[in-house]
């Protein structure tokens, strides 16, 4: 029999060590270890959604001393996202790279995908910690990837920073251990009583995935970090590390915190949240280059992720299901969109030679293929229908009003305006003064755009497409997919 | 049991310790030590949960917890040695 959840986290591990031994090859390597696991994700997928529970107990040891891997619907919804939006970073990088760095970057990007499938198939708080780590390791090394000062600089920041986030979840695992004798979820949620104990543990874990998750105000080292990477990295420090993150808050506190977890705490992260699409949106409005944009734009995006869950702690349970479908739906939207815009800017600016806005014009003419694919990825951040970002919106502007928290629509209302205008204001680009000889700041300019073949401009095309209109055209199937199995 | 709430009591307090000086001091060394400080505490805390009596054998999860961590701990500061080692180059 064939352990599907061990080979979706083994099968990248093993290209990561066959890319550091054959770093000739490892080109190749990568790219077929990326064809694998993602085959064998969606193939553990697909089991999820013909209503098979997967749970596999490595070597053969059980739950309380065991490292297990799971995966239910939620797993399964992140996991799919994550290996498709993977495999297209993939394909773009294939040519991105130079191979002085190539033979860095295959290794350490396997890793990346290693830890996170871990993360999305863990099931015990410490196996998630150490899928954390190395997922914040991973990403911090290939964020520096180009050696340059403020590369390096950004990154060394959002190493310790994540370090200092990791540390504080680790305290809250062995306070856990401690207080509920347990490590594995399922059995530490029926240990788990309100009291001292829990929602210290609750604050430890939340606080220290918070910051990971660059929840306002602890946003500050992501964008520096995110605007300096490579261009296929952004896309996934942007589009995935963060929403590993993310995914662990939301197991854990649908999962573990139930009790602990009220309205309260939710009003808190419902307010950051608040905080967060407003000053994202506002600061992505005011960037002046392409990528610190986009970086901001995740500020934001994070935002509204965390809008849910003051609703979420009020809600009864059908109106909660049809909130947490909306929450998921967003965020893999957004992982979508976001990925594509991110390698959208990079071949802008490989084209260019830079990515300051309002000079991005010849280059955007030259790329009608790029050009669609941010106007797709604006009309997913913005929330335009049929963007899956508009379903989410809708329900959660909905619910506000039914709930009686009506304060939250003018946030969304708000965020949704700016995120608006720093989307056209990109898109102008491919209106405005283009490529006429002579004329004032243009001519000279348009003599040294690099040509871009076409086959690397596919992945974000596809992955913009993605978000738009399968994820908003095709979405229902979702909510069935996170249905609760019955107690 | 004494014993075991005064190694608990401390790895708390190291944790603390660890946090404030990350988070005052700013030269690469200081937190990166500040990080290790905190990870000690931790660990600290997991030693004194594995006590069970002297005639017991102590709970092993606990020790291999420390153990992995140990190991993610190293590697860490060997990374953030590294790229800060590749700034200090650059200053001169």
């Amino acid at each position: 029999m064939i352990d599907w959840l061990a080979l979706t986290v083994a099968l990248p591990l093993l290209g990561a060590v066959f890319a550091v031994v054959l770093p000739t090859r490892a080109r190749g390597i990568g790219m077929a270890a990326a064809l694998l696991t993602t085959a064998m994700a969606l193939s553990v997928s697909v089991q999820v959604v013909q209503g098979i529970t997967l749970r596999s107990d490595l070597g053969g040891w059980g739950a309380p001393l065991g490292i297990g891997l799971q995966a239910d619907g939620l797993s399964a919804a992140l996991l799919v996202m994550a290996n498709l939006v993977a495999l297209g970073i993939s394909a773009y990088a294939l040519d991105y790279f130079d191979a002085g760095s190539r033979r860095h970057f295959w290794p350490l990007w396997l890793l990346l995908w290693t830890a996170l499938n871990g993360l999305f198939l863990a099931v015990d708080l410490f196996n998630i910690y150490v899928t954390l780590e190395l997922l914040g390791i991973s990403a911090a090394a290939l964020g520096a990837l180009t050696g340059r000062r403020e590369a390096v600089a950004a990154n060394l920041r959002y190493l310790l920073v994540g370090l200092l986030g990791s540390m504080t979840y680790l305290l809250g695992v062995a306070l856990a251990y401690t207080g509920l004798g347990t490590l594995d979820l399922g059995l530490a949620a029926q240990a788990l009583t309100p009291g001292p104990l829990a929602w210290t543990i609750f604050a430890l874990m939340l606080g220290g995935l918070l910051l990971k998750t660059a929840l306002f105000p602890l946003h500050f080292w992501l964008p520096p970090a995110h605007a300096q990477a490579p261009a296929p990295v952004s896309a996934a420090l942007s589009a995935l590390v963060v929403k590993a993150a993310f995914y662990l808050i939301l197991r854990l506190w649908l999962d573990l915190f139930g009790p602990v977890a009220g309205p309260a705490a939710g009003t808190l992260l419902g307010m950051l949240g608040a905080g967060g699409v407003v000053w994202g949106s506002w600061r992505a409005f005011r960037a002046e280059r392409l990528k610190l944009l986009a970086a901001y734009s995740t500020v934001a995006q994070v935002g509204y992720l965390f809008m849910f869950f003051p609703l979420m702690a009020a809600a009864a349970i059908p109106r909660r299901q049809e909130l947490f479908g909306a929450l998921v739906l967003l965020a893999l939207t957004h992982g979508f969109a976001k990925a594509g815009l991110f390698l959208s800017a990079g071949l802008l600016q490989k084209t260019a030679g830079h990515d300051r806005i309002a000079e991005l014009g010849p280059a955007t003419q030259s790329l009608p293929a790029v050009a669609f694919a941010i106007g797709f990825a604006g009309v997913a951040l913005i929330g335009l229908p049929p963007s899956g970002t508009f379903v989410a919106k809708w329900v959660l502007l909905s619910e506000s009003f039914a709930s009686g928290q009506w304060w939250w629509a003018p946030v969304v209302l708000a965020g949704t305006l700016l995120a608006a205008a720093y989307v056209f204001r990109l898109l102008a680009n491919a209106f405005g003064p283009g490529l006429q000889p002579g004329a004032a700041g243009g001519g000279d300019q348009s003599q040294c755009l690099v040509p871009i073949g076409r086959a690397v401009q596919a992945p974000a095309l596809l992955m913009t497409l993605i978000a738009v209109v399968l994820l908003g055209l095709g979405a229902e199937p979702l909510w069935t997919l996170l249905q609760e199995p019955p107690p | 049991m004494i014993t075991q709430l005064v190694y608990g009591l401390a790895g708390i307090v190291l944790f603390l310790l660890g946090v404030w000086s990350f988070l005052v001091h700013d030269p690469l060394l200081r937190k990166l030590i500040a990080l290790n400080i905190m990870g000690a505490g931790v660990f600290h805390i997991l030693m004194a949960v594995a006590y069970r009596g002297l005639d017991a054998p102590p709970d092993p999860i606990p020790h291999a917890l420390v153990l992995t961590g140990i190991v993610v701990a190293v590697s860490a500061t060997a990374l953030a040695l590294t790229l800060g080692q590749r700034l200090e180059r650059r200053d001169d």
